[in-house]
């Protein structure tokens, strides 16, 4: 049943990502040349709503159905893991015209080049484990 | 029924972002797409090689179910509710064309020219393909996350990790898309 739910929001999530071409390599090129305000748009809504609901969650201390704490734990404070990491990752961003969620739609949206970008996430993260103890953190 | 082939706005999108963001918190998960990652190397035995992947994977296994929900996402949305093609900026759909000869814009979800399956037997493609998405991997589990879980859950939680995070994403991409795509391209 847990599974089913978990089947429902990757299906309604993956609709979303396709049909608002947040997908799309055409988009993410588009959004780095500032030439539209569609995915500022997309990310700022999602934001400026999140934004809300978390500080209602927090003031109304509403708990996840299963009575466990909300994943809300502060992020550990560092700077260089974070900027690092980040400038790392969007260069991988614009390279592929993919981050993780896409990646994934797209699979299904059946373009079998996506499964090489899934191939080197996997190969990345790997290597990140193999590394990650002589990385500035 | 035209809105549902035509590709949603920003304010709808946005919103149900938000949306799945909160659906995950309210089941007592978090909303990122690049944990699975981790979680998939922990599952295939990563474990016996690094420490990094030594851990209860088990209990992570609802964000590959996340994923197979996507992937099945992806597949309804493409062959039922799309023309597949996407519009940019026009000026841009120019400067593909005369500056990097990709002349899809308008035309296909993805432009063909880097995701055609003739680029598969292409080496320069699949290495463009390849370290983009080595990169992507490597540079989400430094910085501890993605797009979804810095620039949308880390930022509706005003974490200031995510800030720099985020600014690492667009420092990143910026430089790729100005300094990098006019040498490769």
């Amino acid at each position: 049943m847990r599974y089913i739910t978990f089947l429902v929001i990757g299906v309604f999530f993956g609709i979303v990502m396709y049909k608002s071409e947040a997908a799309s390599w055409f988009r993410i090129y588009e959004m780095f040349e500032f030439g539209s305000f569609h995915m500022y748009g997309i990310i700022g809504s999602a934001l400026a709503i999140g934004i809300i609901g978390v500080q209602v969650i927090k003031r109304k201390n509403i708990t996840p159905i299963n009575g466990s704490e909300m994943s809300l734990a502060p992020k550990t404070k560092s700077v260089a893991r974070y900027l690092f990491g980040g400038i790392i990752f969007g260069l991988g961003w614009a390279l592929a015209g993919a981050c993780p969620g896409p990646m994934y739609v797209l699979a299904g949206a059946g373009y079998a080049s996506i499964l090489i970008v899934i191939f080197g996430a996997l190969i990345g993260t790997f290597l990140y484990g193999l590394l990650c103890k002589y990385l500035p953190h | 029924m035209n809105w549902i082939v035509e590709p949603w706005p920003w304010y709808v999108a946005g919103p149900l972002i938000a949306l799945t963001m909160f659906l995950l918190l309210y089941i007592g998960k978090q909303f990122g797409m690049s944990s699975n990652l981790r979680t998939a190397c922990a599952a295939v035995g990563g474990g016996r090689v690094a420490d990094f992947f030594r851990f209860d994977w088990r209990a992570q296994r609802w964000n590959l179910i996340v994923v197979v929900g996507a992937v099945i996402g992806g597949f309804l949305a493409s062959a039922y509710l799309s023309t597949n093609t996407v519009e940019i900026n026009p000026e841009l759909t120019q400067k593909l064309e005369t500056q990097y000869n990709i002349k899809s814009a308008g035309e296909a979800y993805l432009p063909p020219e880097l995701f055609g399956n003739e680029v598969l037997t292409k080496p320069f493609n699949l290495a463009i393909l390849l370290i983009g998405g080595l990169f992507v991997g490597f540079g989400a589990r430094y910085a501890g996350g993605c797009t979804s879980g810095h620039a949308i859950s880390g930022l509706s939680n005003l974490q200031v990790p995510s800030l720099i995070a985020v600014i690492g994403f667009f420092i990143g991409g910026l430089v790729m898309i100005h300094f990098v795509y006019p040498i490769l391209f």
